[in-house]
């Protein structure tokens, strides 16, 4: 019983170790990102003795203390709980989201078999999807609670955006249910693991590329980012929802951003890439589509899988920062017209053909 | 479930619930909702019911009551005055609300109600799985699930044709 909840704390501790961290490199990922391709230098003001590391001293410890020891202001005739509860669940389900995407197979110690995936739950996909939507209060709270027609614009435009991605990004979910018959995250990673005629692993993008694309598309407007950063605006709304945030509350809306980031680069890593699998590497050790066999011990192979699976989330948040500093921001009956017209019929579509697959397949 | 979890879980979600219906503020009301609809579908998952507790947080919480939000925000509703309650309408909701308090005492105290923790050894293993759930709703509900879903595109459509302004 203590034994088991250990391991609970232990598995919950890993994954925030995971997210948390992965949301302020990303700070620094984006900051020197976008100083890359704009042909610039990026942050290198700060730095410690002379050393600047890169621009990580500036990204990862004089800004997060410059936002901590800022004054915290909150504008006259607002609610003022409501207006400190925004940030707060803005940022809480991003995070807990995480809590369902398993980053290992099975660890065996003795008799015992954990499951690396911080909650095992039967509807895995569900609860992420569930986490993503509460995300929305944070949203309309913010824009709401600061008595400003920017924020207030700022945070109704969010919500409908958010809510119209919802769908097609549901949408694309429920094709992979489709295809992988389960609802469980685990299990979905788990049926990756084949090979297609002995040799190609059997990731879901070669089953449903379609929904990859509808889902990246519904993902990264769900996190609100450019191209999609209309809630923000800040040529129109000088920052939308969070404009009458300062210091710690800013920073955490700053957070979600990067959270929301990693959550979609881990469900895409999870639906379409295989999620933990390496390809040939089973739980014994590689196994060579040529007969070969590396055997391997099992800490061994859980670490490499831990590895592959942090390998996959950074590369697909890197996608996202790459798309964030390439395109321009939509016009706002854009981003309707393409979420309505463009991703929802579209993923209808890929719900009806892959059900007409699928039956065919079994009967 | 541990009787001191359901408890705890319990006192949550009567408090919350009492927050919809005695804040002054429209906003916290629908608010406090949410957070009642929230602790619900913590009270089913630790009944087993996973689906039932996913379903709950995606379709109220994360839908319906974002839609509520919505039109508080856009209609910018005031704190509602305490005065304007009458009289007569607080009579009429204390003898109708002791009257459910009633009829709720008296379900409850029906022998055989309540003592049914016995039942646990009969719940099968798959219990509250998304396969068993949507056999029983593909098969025995069938009927029922499609008539649902015909009901629910009538308003859909009714819902388009209301807020069009012309016809075309």
């Amino acid at each position: 019983m203590v034994i088991d909840l250990l391991i609970a704390v232990i598995k919950a501790l890993i994954v925030i170790g995971m997210v948390l961290p992965l949301a302020g490199i990303l700070g620094w990922v984006e900051r020197k990102g976008s100083a890359l391709i704009q042909d610039r230098i990026g942050a290198n003001r700060a730095s410690i003795f002379g050393f600047a590391g890169a621009g990580l001293v500036n990204t990862l410890m004089a800004d997060p203390l410059k936002f901590l020891t800022k004054e915290d202001v909150i504008p006259a005739g607002v609610d003022r709980l409501l207006h400190t509860l925004a940030p707060c669940v803005n940022l809480f389900p991003a995070i807990v989201a995480f809590a369902a995407i398993p980053f290992g197979d099975v660890y065996e110690v003795g008799d015992r078999v954990i499951n690396l995936q911080a909650v095992g739950l039967n509807v895995g996909i569900l609860y992420v999807l569930a986490m993503l939507s509460l995300g929305v209060y944070g949203v309309v709270l913010a824009g709401w609670a600061s008595n400003n027609r920017f924020s207030l614009l700022g945070g109704i435009r969010g919500s409908a955006q958010m809510i119209s991605y919802e769908l097609g990004m549901g949408l694309a979910i429920v094709a992979m249910v489709m295809t992988f018959g389960t609802l469980d995250l685990q299990e979905m990673v788990r049926a990756q693991g084949h090979l297609i005629l002995g040799w190609i692993p059997a990731w879901g993008i070669l089953y449903q590329p379609v929904a990859f694309l509808l889902f990246l598309t519904a993902g990264i407007a769900e996190s609100k980012r450019v191209p999609f950063d209309l809630p923000e605006g800040e040529s129109e709304l000088v920052a939308g929802f969070f404009t009458e945030y300062s210091g710690i509350k800013y920073l955490m809306f700053f957070m979600t951003d990067f959270v929301d980031v990693a959550v979609v680069a881990g469900l895409v890593t999870t639906l379409f890439f295989g999620g933990w699998q390496i390809p040939y590497l089973m739980r014994d050790g590689f196994h060579l589509p040529w007969g070969a066999v590396v055997a391997l011990p099992q800490i061994v192979v859980v670490l490499l899988r831990l590895v592959a699976f942090m390998v996959k989330v950074i590369f697909f948040c890197w996608v996202q920062v790459l798309i964030r500093w390439s395109l321009p921001r939509f016009r706002y009956d854009q981003v309707m017209r393409l979420g309505w017209k463009g991703l929802l019929p579209i993923a209808l579509l890929n719900v009806l053909a892959t059900a007409v697959v699928v039956l065919a397949l079994q009967g | 479930m541990s009787p001191v979890l359901f408890g705890i879980l319990a006192a949550l979600l009567i408090a919350s619930a009492l927050g919809v219906v005695l804040s002054a503020s429209p906003i916290r009301s629908a608010l406090s909702l949410v957070l009642t609809l929230f602790f619900i579908a913590v009270q089913f998952l630790f009944l087993d019911a996973q689906l039932v507790a996913a379903l709950q947080v995606v379709v109220y919480a994360g839908a319906i009551m974002v839609l509520f939000l919505f039109v508080i925000m856009l209609l910018n509703l005031q704190e509602e005055p305490q005065a304007i309650a009458r009289l007569g309408q607080r009579a009429a909701a204390v003898f109708l609300g002791s009257l459910f308090l009633l009829a709720a005492v008296h379900f409850l105290a029906k022998p055989g109600i309540g003592a049914g923790t016995g039942m646990a050894g009969a719940v099968p293993a798959t219990f509250g799985s998304t396969e068993l759930l949507a056999e029983t709703l593909f098969t025995r509900f069938l009927f029922a699930f499609e008539i649902t879903s015909v009901l629910l595109l009538v308003a859909v459509i009714g819902a388009v044709v209301l807020a069009k302004k012309t016809l075309t």
